[in-house]
């Protein structure tokens, strides 16, 4: 069950009392008015808090050049909002073509680990042959292992296998994470064995039964997967900033740094660029997190 | 019946079992012994015994970025134990628009760690939001990025900003789970709120409480874009700000990057790694008992 879904009303709440809708609680009771405006009193001073430096860098993003970004007392609204900076980012780093590059990255990291992790999951939770063990313990130690670690020694991997300061040297290494196959595993396994041995009987092989009754079954946590693998892929900065050195291969989170490092003195072209990454994956997200927070929850309670 | 090919379990699992062998269990192997040699990026280098651990010792960048990855743990740890506990408390309740607050508060671990880096470099600039606003009530600016312990402390505010809404999640499903009647049993003692919190809702989520230290404390020690971004790439004033993970990035990388000595301090980095969830563990288990 979903983290959301438990905290949200076990029985339904009754929606309407005699005399006025009411507020109420997950179990129905009545929340104290008081109460209820020191509820909200603090949410929305820790919305400022989380959200408002987002707004802050948005509004930056749409000063123009004339306009003191600097005042004090700060101004939060632009008082003529213009795109412009929008189009000098573009200008001065090929934005578009490094957020191209972080699409790619992304995309291939979502197709690579759905696949990859599905197909070794459902090997590690449903199969029988000997060296299962085997293999799941390589993929609990390969889990264990942390990346800032083995950087060093992944970037020597690459420069032998000749694909550094490429793409696919970005994604390779994440392209299917052990964390994801052991989190496949376990949606698997939760997978009663009845639906799989009548498929069995009426002569599925093993691949059909894979991909017409298993993998549907398990279709929230292969979309946990595909987002994190999408996140992770889109906001990763340490590896791709080993692996890759020539500029115009650069991923969003590299470019931006270059950006930063070498326009620092115009808050505005810096503001634009953070804006550029940041919202595909604010969109994202708000589109998904039903599915996100569900399938979080699914991996957290039964895992 | 069609029987299995007796191929295919291998098949399923090649991929997987290949990228996790090829990428991260031949790398940590290569960086073990890596670790005793004396490689570089192009030069393959030879046997050193213990000699890049010796140089370790002697090493005061290496002693810097032990104290500064240490410190790390200390100052995020307590904090990201605790604050999203009474966050996760607050966004509890199911009252109208709770879904929308969860979903905000969760943007920042959302955002990339470059795109938040440097939003908070924006605002903790001499100039900055942060700045202004402390000018206006009559404070004045503080120098938060200039100073090499300020510039800790906001790297390691920026840390807790950004995990707040990952650990809030991790602690919702817990409280999800703590019975009503123990409350309710509280309350009709005639326990008050914070009473309540501490006797009830923190012993019903300590096991939780105890794996957000251990998240916290693994990812703390390995910290390297926070502080890679606010401080530049040598690490703040004199290098003082430099982590361990930035000083294996700075001393393995590059076309004269030593990746024996790189390795050697990786190493350092397992280790620790390895001991702080141990030591997590442990805790947890004789508490226990």
């Amino acid at each position: 069950m979903s983290v959301l879904e438990k905290v949200r009303p076990a029985r339904p709440a009754p929606a309407a009392t005699r005399e006025r809708r009411r507020v109420t609680d997950e179990h129905g009771r009545r929340v104290r008015i008081g109460e209820l405006a020191l509820r909200y009193l603090l949410l929305t001073a820790v919305l400022a808090l989380t959200v408002g430096p987002f707004l802050w860098q948005l509004s930056t993003s749409l000063k123009g050049p004339t306009e003191d970004i600097y005042s004090s007392p700060p101004t939060f609204l632009p008082s003529h909002p213009t795109l412009h900076n929008y189009q000098r980012v573009a200008d001065t780093i090929p934005v578009w073509d490094y957020a191209l590059n972080s699409l790619k990255v992304a995309t291939a990291n979502v197709v690579t680990n759905c696949v990859g992790s599905a197909l070794a999951g459902y090997a590690l939770a449903r199969l029988r042959y000997r060296g299962r063990r085997a293999a799941t313990f390589a993929f609990v130690l390969a889990m264990l292992v942390p990346v800032e670690g083995i950087v060093i020694a992944q970037f020597t991997t690459m420069r032998e296998l000749g694909l550094n300061n490429t793409l696919i040297g970005v994604v390779l290494p994440g392209s299917i994470g052990a964390m994801n196959v052991l989190l496949m595993r376990n949606a698997f396994r939760n997978l009663p064995y009845e639906i799989e041995e009548a498929a069995y009987v009426d002569g599925a092989n093993v691949w059909q039964r894979f991909l017409r009754v298993a993998l549907p079954s398990v279709k929230g946590t292969l979309a946990v997967v595909a987002i994190f693998a999408f996140m992770g892929a889109w906001d990763d900065f340490l590896w791709p900033l080993i692996v890759l050195s020539d500029p115009s291969r650069f991923t969003l989170t590299i470019g931006l740094n270059y950006l930063h490092g070498t326009f620092a003195n115009d808050e505005r072209l810096v503001a634009a660029g953070t804006v550029i990454a940041v919202a595909p994956l604010i969109a994202l997200f708000a589109c998904l997190q039903r599915y996100f927070f569900r399938g979080v929850g699914e991996g957290a309670v039964k895992g | 019946m069609r029987r299995q090919l007796p191929t295919s379990p291998w098949l399923f699992a090649a991929p997987g079992l290949l990228i996790a062998g090829a990428f991260v269990l031949y790398p940590f192997v290569s960086t073990l012994v890596n670790s005793f040699t004396d490689r570089r990026t192009l030069v393959p280098g030879g046997f050193v015994g213990l000699d890049n651990f010796r140089e370790l010792l002697h090493d005061d960048m290496f002693w810097t970025g032990l104290r500064n990855s240490t410190l790390y743990i200390l100052g995020v740890v307590p904090a990201l134990v605790i604050l999203p506990l009474l966050l996760a408390l607050l966004v509890q309740k199911n009252i109208p628009g709770i879904t929308f607050f969860r979903s905000a508060f969760y943007t920042p671990v959302v955002a990339s760690i470059v795109v938040v880096g440097l939003i908070w470099v924006w605002l903790l600039d001499e100039r900055g939001l942060v700045n202004s606003l402390l000018e206006t009530v009559g404070i004045g600016r503080v120098g938060f990025l200039s100073d090499q312990w300020l510039l800790l402390l906001s790297a390691m505010a920026v840390t807790v900003w950004k995990g707040l809404g990952y650990y809030m999640i991790i602690y919702l499903a817990a409280l999800a789970n703590v019975p009503r009647e123990l409350h309710e049993a509280a309350a009709v003692d005639g326990a008050g709120p914070v009473r309540r919190f501490l006797t009830v809702t923190v012993p019903a989520v300590r096991s939780t409480m105890v794996l957000v230290a251990a998240l916290s404390s693994v990812a703390a020690f390995k910290v390297f874009s926070e502080v890679y971004l606010m401080a530049g790439p040598s690490g703040g004033p004199a290098g003082e700000d430099t982590t361990l993970v930035m000083l294996v990035q700075r001393t393995g990388t590059g076309l004269t990057g030593r990746v024996g000595y790189a390795s050697a301090l990786s190493v350092v980095v397992f280790a620790v790694t390895v001991a702080l969830m141990l030591l997590v563990l442990r805790a947890d288990r004789r508490e226990e008992t």
